[in-house]
């Protein structure tokens, strides 16, 4: 998977490396702006409040 | 080759999967209490403006029922938990609105009013602000600031509940059906820490109703009016 995707990004290594960090980078982002803050209330670990 | 190809995917997957998960601990512990907290100060530098707008002497209710929900209209501050500790109360107890304060039971009575004043907040994540509930004694003050008035409560009490033990929001606590004859206050958070498994509760009773002006005084527990 991630050798796939080392061959898959262009240029020499260095730029590669540069690619590989930002694309991490990106996916922290998207997780913590959005795909986390979807998911954290579907699970049970931070509920204060009582109710039926 | 044909051996190590699967397994050198599987394992890339479960690393990836490991890694992410690890990911979202670091949101959820971390994060979000940055994001909160930055929130939570944003909306007490709002309210504090609107407040000092407000007139003076403005005596009365302050009605629950004009609030809209997402809005905050209280500071609430408990000394036991620091000197600066302050609070939004939001009305509404959804995700959104636990995220930037203490959220407000819809349709529980209003500071001040007779009846109870239920409120939930977070123990862990989302700014925390009841991390050290179960520090809170007898006796501890919980002032409730309004654009009217300043209500002191005084802890009573606390129990620890069932998350689906609503009669701990009723106008008074534990009887569920019974009008209410006191003003009161409920708190609920989490318990234990870091789990969701039982409700921490912390009630309090109004003790006294100070003007704005005496704000400070009655955060430091002198005896005001």
């Amino acid at each position: 998977m991630y050798a796939a995707l080392w061959r898959a990004l262009p240029g020499p290594t260095w730029a590669k490396g540069l690619q590989a960090l930002v694309l991490l980078g990106a996916v922290v982002v998207v997780c913590f702006l959005w795909v986390f803050p979807w998911l954290a209330p579907l699970l049970p670990f931070t509920d204060v409040t009582v109710g039926p | 080759m044909s051996v190590r190809r699967p397994l050198g995917w599987a394992g890339e997957v479960l690393i990836t999967v490991g890694a992410l998960l690890l990911l979202f601990v670091a949101w959820q512990l971390w994060w979000t209490d940055v994001v909160a907290n930055r929130a939570a100060a944003q909306v007490v530098d709002g309210l504090r403006d609107d407040f000092a707008r407000a007139p003076d002497g403005q005596a009365g209710e302050d009605a629950t029922g004009a609030v809209a929900t997402g809005d905050a209209f209280a500071l609430m501050y408990v000394p036991r938990l620091g000197a600066d500790w302050v609070r939004p109360v939001v009305e509404g107890t959804g995700t959104d609105e636990l995220s930037s304060g203490i959220g407000h039971y819809d349709g529980t009575a209003a500071p001040g009013q007779v009846g109870n004043f239920a409120v939930a907040g977070h123990r862990t994540t989302w700014g925390r602000p009841f991390h050290d509930i179960d520090t809170l004694a007898a006796g501890d003050r919980v002032v409730v600031e309004t654009a009217a008035n300043v209500y002191v409560y005084a802890v009573t009490g606390h129990e620890i509940v069932a998350p689906d033990d609503v009669a701990v929001i009723a106008p008074v606590p534990d009887e569920p059906g019974t009008a209410a004859s006191d003003p009161v206050l409920t708190i609920t958070s989490c318990h234990p820490k870091y789990s969701a498994a039982q409700r921490y509760v912390v009630y309090a009773r109004l003790e006294q109703t100070v003007d704005p002006a005496d704000l400070d005084a009655a955060r430091s527990g002198e005896e005001v009016g």
